[in-house]
Protein backbone atom coordinates (compact mmCIF):
# COMPACT_ATOMS: atom_id res chain seq x y z
CA UNK A 1 0.00 0.00 0.00
CA UNK A 2 2.64 2.30 0.83
CA UNK A 3 4.88 1.08 -1.75
CA UNK A 4 1.98 1.83 -4.22
CA UNK A 5 1.72 5.65 -3.03
CA UNK A 6 5.03 6.14 -3.10
CA UNK A 7 5.44 4.83 -6.62
CA UNK A 8 2.39 7.34 -7.41
CA UNK A 9 3.71 10.15 -6.04
CA UNK A 10 7.10 9.67 -8.02
CA UNK A 11 4.97 9.24 -11.10
CA UNK A 12 3.24 12.94 -10.12
CA UNK A 13 6.54 14.15 -9.79
CA UNK A 14 7.66 13.02 -13.37
CA UNK A 15 4.79 14.70 -14.79
CA UNK A 16 7.02 18.03 -16.17
CA UNK A 17 3.63 20.44 -15.43
CA UNK A 18 3.74 19.25 -11.84
CA UNK A 19 7.87 19.15 -11.99
CA UNK A 20 7.78 22.66 -13.32
CA UNK A 21 5.89 23.27 -10.02
CA UNK A 22 8.03 22.01 -7.83
CA UNK A 23 11.15 23.62 -9.50
CA UNK A 24 9.18 27.07 -8.83
CA UNK A 25 8.27 26.32 -4.79
CA UNK A 26 12.38 24.45 -3.81
CA UNK A 27 14.56 26.80 -6.47
CA UNK A 28 15.08 30.06 -4.66
CA UNK A 29 15.27 28.07 -1.31
CA UNK A 30 18.11 25.63 -2.96
CA UNK A 31 20.29 29.28 -4.22
CA UNK A 32 19.50 30.85 -0.97
CA UNK A 33 21.29 27.53 0.78
CA UNK A 34 23.95 27.66 -1.97
CA UNK A 35 24.69 31.32 -1.09
CA UNK A 36 25.10 30.68 2.45
CA UNK A 37 27.17 27.47 2.20
CA UNK A 38 29.27 29.67 -0.14
CA UNK A 39 30.24 32.29 1.96
CA UNK A 40 30.67 30.13 4.77
CA UNK A 41 33.24 28.15 2.29
CA UNK A 42 35.07 30.79 1.37
CA UNK A 43 35.39 32.28 5.03
CA UNK A 44 37.09 29.03 6.02
CA UNK A 45 39.09 28.63 3.15
CA UNK A 46 41.12 31.57 3.29
CA UNK A 47 41.08 31.61 7.11
CA UNK A 48 42.13 28.08 7.96
CA UNK A 49 45.79 27.27 8.44
CA UNK A 50 47.90 26.81 5.08
CA UNK A 51 49.59 23.21 4.92
CA UNK A 52 53.43 22.91 6.20
CA UNK A 53 54.66 21.47 2.93
CA UNK A 54 52.15 23.07 0.15
CA UNK A 55 51.61 26.10 2.26
CA UNK A 56 48.84 28.25 0.60
CA UNK A 57 48.15 26.41 -2.45
CA UNK A 58 46.36 24.25 -0.39
CA UNK A 59 43.41 26.20 -0.35
CA UNK A 60 43.35 25.42 -4.59
CA UNK A 61 41.73 22.15 -2.92
CA UNK A 62 38.77 23.87 -1.44
CA UNK A 63 38.04 24.57 -5.41
CA UNK A 64 39.70 21.81 -7.20
CA UNK A 65 38.01 18.99 -5.42
CA UNK A 66 34.28 19.87 -5.17
CA UNK A 67 34.55 20.85 -9.33
CA UNK A 68 36.46 17.39 -9.53
CA UNK A 69 33.68 15.83 -7.45
CA UNK A 70 30.72 17.25 -9.26
CA UNK A 71 32.71 16.54 -12.73
CA UNK A 72 32.02 12.66 -11.71
CA UNK A 73 28.53 13.04 -10.21
CA UNK A 74 27.17 14.54 -13.05
CA UNK A 75 27.70 11.94 -14.93
CA UNK A 76 26.47 9.65 -12.83
CA UNK A 77 23.20 11.66 -12.54
CA UNK A 78 23.10 11.50 -16.43
CA UNK A 79 23.62 7.73 -16.24
CA UNK A 80 20.51 7.27 -14.04
CA UNK A 81 18.62 9.23 -16.20
CA UNK A 82 20.24 7.31 -19.51
CA UNK A 83 18.71 4.58 -17.75
CA UNK A 84 15.75 6.04 -17.58
CA UNK A 85 15.36 6.95 -21.12
CA UNK A 86 16.19 3.59 -22.27
CA UNK A 87 13.92 1.87 -19.71
CA UNK A 88 10.99 3.78 -18.61
CA UNK A 89 11.03 6.01 -21.94
CA UNK A 90 10.27 8.90 -19.76
CA UNK A 91 10.48 12.75 -21.79
CA UNK A 92 12.05 13.51 -17.91
CA UNK A 93 14.79 11.57 -18.11
CA UNK A 94 15.26 12.79 -21.33
CA UNK A 95 15.38 16.59 -20.39
CA UNK A 96 17.65 15.27 -17.39
CA UNK A 97 20.91 14.25 -18.86
CA UNK A 98 20.53 17.16 -21.77
CA UNK A 99 20.22 19.71 -19.40
CA UNK A 100 23.27 17.81 -17.11
CA UNK A 101 26.24 17.92 -19.82
CA UNK A 102 27.12 21.68 -20.04
CA UNK A 103 27.31 21.93 -16.51
CA UNK A 104 28.80 18.92 -16.24
CA UNK A 105 31.50 19.96 -19.04
CA UNK A 106 31.54 23.48 -17.08
CA UNK A 107 32.85 21.61 -13.71
CA UNK A 108 35.40 19.25 -15.45
CA UNK A 109 36.88 22.31 -17.23
CA UNK A 110 37.31 23.96 -14.19
CA UNK A 111 38.85 20.69 -12.03
CA UNK A 112 41.22 20.68 -15.00
CA UNK A 113 42.18 24.36 -14.64
CA UNK A 114 42.35 24.59 -10.78
CA UNK A 115 44.19 21.33 -11.26
CA UNK A 116 46.92 22.60 -13.72
CA UNK A 117 47.29 25.85 -11.17
CA UNK A 118 47.73 23.22 -8.60
CA UNK A 119 49.81 21.63 -10.29
CA UNK A 120 52.38 23.78 -11.20
CA UNK A 121 53.91 25.17 -8.21
CA UNK A 122 53.78 21.41 -6.48
CA UNK A 123 54.78 19.23 -9.10
CA UNK A 124 56.30 21.77 -11.36
CA UNK A 125 54.02 20.93 -14.39
CA UNK A 126 51.37 22.43 -15.82
CA UNK A 127 50.21 18.99 -17.16
CA UNK A 128 51.32 15.91 -18.09
CA UNK A 129 49.91 13.38 -20.33
CA UNK A 130 51.37 10.36 -18.34
CA UNK A 131 49.40 10.64 -15.46
CA UNK A 132 46.43 8.36 -15.67
CA UNK A 133 44.29 10.91 -13.09
CA UNK A 134 44.82 13.78 -15.16
CA UNK A 135 44.46 11.96 -18.94
CA UNK A 136 41.26 9.87 -17.53
CA UNK A 137 39.38 13.74 -16.60
CA UNK A 138 40.67 15.22 -19.97
CA UNK A 139 38.66 12.09 -21.34
CA UNK A 140 35.63 12.63 -19.59
CA UNK A 141 35.77 16.38 -20.77
CA UNK A 142 35.81 15.35 -24.04
CA UNK A 143 32.77 13.20 -23.32
CA UNK A 144 30.87 15.78 -22.29
CA UNK A 145 31.63 17.60 -25.25
CA UNK A 146 30.82 14.63 -27.24
CA UNK A 147 27.30 14.29 -25.84
CA UNK A 148 26.31 18.28 -25.98
CA UNK A 149 27.34 18.07 -29.60
CA UNK A 150 25.52 14.82 -30.51
CA UNK A 151 22.46 16.50 -29.10
CA UNK A 152 22.99 19.46 -31.27
CA UNK A 153 23.20 17.21 -34.28
CA UNK A 154 20.23 15.52 -34.13
CA UNK A 155 16.74 17.55 -34.03
CA UNK A 156 14.47 15.14 -32.69
CA UNK A 157 14.64 15.46 -28.91
CA UNK A 158 13.54 11.89 -28.19
CA UNK A 159 15.60 10.20 -30.72
CA UNK A 160 18.78 12.44 -29.73
CA UNK A 161 18.03 11.47 -25.77
CA UNK A 162 17.95 7.54 -26.92
CA UNK A 163 20.98 8.32 -28.73
CA UNK A 164 22.74 10.04 -26.30
CA UNK A 165 21.48 7.64 -23.49
CA UNK A 166 23.77 4.92 -25.06
CA UNK A 167 26.71 6.64 -25.21
CA UNK A 168 26.30 8.11 -21.77
CA UNK A 169 25.57 4.73 -20.10
CA UNK A 170 28.93 3.12 -22.47
CA UNK A 171 31.03 6.42 -21.47
CA UNK A 172 30.34 5.27 -17.56
CA UNK A 173 33.07 3.10 -17.68
CA UNK A 174 35.32 6.11 -17.41
CA UNK A 175 34.14 7.08 -14.01
CA UNK A 176 35.76 4.31 -11.89
CA UNK A 177 38.78 4.47 -14.67
CA UNK A 178 38.67 7.86 -12.88
CA UNK A 179 38.05 7.17 -9.11
CA UNK A 180 40.92 4.29 -9.05
CA UNK A 181 43.49 5.59 -11.51
CA UNK A 182 45.27 6.79 -8.35
CA UNK A 183 45.05 3.33 -7.19
CA UNK A 184 45.70 1.39 -10.16
CA UNK A 185 48.64 3.19 -11.77
CA UNK A 186 51.95 5.24 -10.07
CA UNK A 187 50.33 8.50 -10.97
CA UNK A 188 51.78 12.23 -10.31
CA UNK A 189 48.14 12.96 -8.37
CA UNK A 190 47.54 12.09 -4.92
CA UNK A 191 45.45 9.23 -3.90
CA UNK A 192 42.36 9.66 -2.13
CA UNK A 193 42.22 11.18 1.28
CA UNK A 194 38.73 11.80 1.60
CA UNK A 195 36.43 9.16 0.69
CA UNK A 196 38.25 6.19 1.99
CA UNK A 197 37.09 2.84 3.15
CA UNK A 198 39.17 3.38 6.40
CA UNK A 199 38.10 6.97 6.65
CA UNK A 200 39.45 10.79 5.72
CA UNK A 201 43.18 10.57 6.28
CA UNK A 202 43.30 14.24 6.09
CA UNK A 203 43.53 16.92 8.73
CA UNK A 204 39.73 18.10 10.47
CA UNK A 205 41.45 21.71 9.69
CA UNK A 206 41.44 21.43 5.78
CA UNK A 207 38.39 18.47 6.04
CA UNK A 208 35.69 21.51 7.41
CA UNK A 209 35.92 23.91 4.91
CA UNK A 210 36.87 21.32 2.15
CA UNK A 211 33.24 19.48 3.46
CA UNK A 212 31.66 23.27 3.51
CA UNK A 213 32.78 23.94 -0.18
CA UNK A 214 32.05 20.30 -1.72
CA UNK A 215 28.13 21.03 0.50
CA UNK A 216 27.42 24.13 -1.87
CA UNK A 217 28.95 23.42 -5.41
CA UNK A 218 26.82 20.32 -5.04
CA UNK A 219 23.70 22.57 -3.96
CA UNK A 220 24.63 25.00 -6.72
CA UNK A 221 25.25 22.10 -9.19
CA UNK A 222 20.94 20.71 -8.50
CA UNK A 223 20.01 24.05 -8.03
CA UNK A 224 21.64 24.48 -12.08
CA UNK A 225 20.63 21.02 -12.92
CA UNK A 226 16.82 22.01 -12.06
CA UNK A 227 16.92 25.19 -13.19
CA UNK A 228 18.27 23.99 -17.00
CA UNK A 229 15.51 21.11 -16.95
CA UNK A 230 12.78 23.55 -16.31
CA UNK A 231 14.42 25.69 -19.09
CA UNK A 232 14.54 22.71 -21.54
CA UNK A 233 10.99 21.46 -20.55
CA UNK A 234 10.13 25.09 -22.25
CA UNK A 235 12.32 25.12 -24.80
CA UNK A 236 9.85 22.22 -25.90
CA UNK A 237 7.08 23.59 -25.32
CA UNK A 238 7.91 26.57 -27.55
CA UNK A 239 8.93 24.27 -30.30
CA UNK A 240 5.78 22.16 -29.97
CA UNK A 241 3.78 25.79 -29.98
CA UNK A 242 5.76 26.96 -33.14
CA UNK A 243 5.04 23.24 -35.15
CA UNK A 244 1.39 23.94 -33.77
CA UNK A 245 1.50 27.56 -35.43
CA UNK A 246 2.76 26.17 -38.49
CA UNK A 247 0.20 23.81 -39.16
CA UNK A 248 -2.64 26.15 -38.59
CA UNK A 249 -0.79 28.33 -41.19
CA UNK A 250 -0.81 25.37 -43.81
CA UNK A 251 -4.57 24.93 -43.13
CA UNK A 252 -5.92 28.28 -43.17
CA UNK A 253 -3.43 28.74 -46.33
CA UNK A 254 -5.20 25.37 -47.67
CA UNK A 255 -8.73 27.01 -47.28
CA UNK B 1 50.79 35.05 0.76
CA UNK B 2 53.29 32.88 -1.38
CA UNK B 3 52.17 31.04 -4.39
CA UNK B 4 49.30 33.96 -4.64
CA UNK B 5 49.05 33.70 -8.12
CA UNK B 6 48.24 30.27 -8.39
CA UNK B 7 45.71 30.39 -5.45
CA UNK B 8 43.91 33.32 -6.87
CA UNK B 9 43.38 32.57 -10.14
CA UNK B 10 42.19 29.06 -8.94
CA UNK B 11 39.18 31.42 -7.33
CA UNK B 12 38.83 33.57 -10.01
CA UNK B 13 38.48 30.90 -12.59
CA UNK B 14 35.92 29.29 -10.34
CA UNK B 15 34.06 32.54 -9.66
CA UNK B 16 34.05 33.26 -13.23
CA UNK B 17 32.92 30.02 -14.81
CA UNK B 18 30.04 29.93 -12.17
CA UNK B 19 28.77 32.84 -12.68
CA UNK B 20 29.08 32.62 -16.15
CA UNK B 21 27.10 29.61 -15.78
CA UNK B 22 24.05 30.92 -13.29
CA UNK B 23 24.14 34.00 -16.04
CA UNK B 24 23.69 31.20 -19.11
CA UNK B 25 21.14 29.25 -17.39
CA UNK B 26 19.06 32.49 -15.94
CA UNK B 27 19.05 34.19 -19.36
CA UNK B 28 18.04 30.85 -21.27
CA UNK B 29 15.34 30.78 -18.82
CA UNK B 30 14.17 34.37 -18.98
CA UNK B 31 14.08 34.03 -23.43
CA UNK B 32 12.13 30.99 -23.19
CA UNK B 33 9.49 32.65 -21.12
CA UNK B 34 9.64 35.42 -23.44
CA UNK B 35 9.16 33.06 -26.37
CA UNK B 36 5.72 31.19 -24.92
CA UNK B 37 4.54 34.81 -23.81
CA UNK B 38 5.15 36.14 -27.51
CA UNK B 39 3.26 32.97 -29.29
CA UNK B 40 0.28 32.97 -26.49
CA UNK B 41 -0.13 36.82 -27.24
CA UNK B 42 -0.86 35.76 -30.99
CA UNK B 43 -2.82 33.13 -30.16
CA UNK B 44 -0.91 30.07 -29.76
CA UNK B 45 -2.02 27.80 -26.90
CA UNK B 46 -0.74 24.69 -25.79
CA UNK B 47 -3.79 22.10 -26.58
CA UNK B 48 -4.30 21.16 -22.93
CA UNK B 49 -4.52 25.16 -22.09
CA UNK B 50 -6.75 25.89 -25.12
CA UNK B 51 -9.01 22.85 -24.51
CA UNK B 52 -9.89 23.83 -20.34
CA UNK B 53 -9.13 28.04 -20.68
CA UNK B 54 -11.22 28.18 -17.09
CA UNK B 55 -10.75 24.64 -15.92
CA UNK B 56 -8.00 26.29 -13.41
CA UNK B 57 -7.55 29.63 -12.72
CA UNK B 58 -4.51 29.28 -11.17
CA UNK B 59 -3.12 28.37 -14.49
CA UNK B 60 -1.22 24.83 -13.72
CA UNK B 61 -1.97 22.09 -16.56
CA UNK B 62 -1.56 18.50 -15.83
CA UNK B 63 -0.02 17.52 -19.22
CA UNK B 64 3.29 18.32 -20.48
Amino acid sequence: MTDSLAIRKLGDLANPTRFMALVARVLPWMAATAAILFAVGLYLSFTTEGDYQQGDTVRIMYVHVPAAWLAMMCYTVMALSAVGTLVWRHPLADVSHKAAAPLGAAFTLLALITGSLWGKPMWGTWWTWGDARLTSVFILFLMYLGLIALNRAIDDPSRAARVSAVLILVGFVNIPIIKFSVEWWNTLHQKASVLRLDGPTIDPEFLRPLLVMALAFTLLFFTLHLAAMRNEILRRRVAAQRRLAARMAAREDAR
Amino acid sequence: MKYAFYVFSSYGVAGVLTLCLIAWVWLDGRARRQELAELEASGIRRRSAAARPSADPSGRETEA
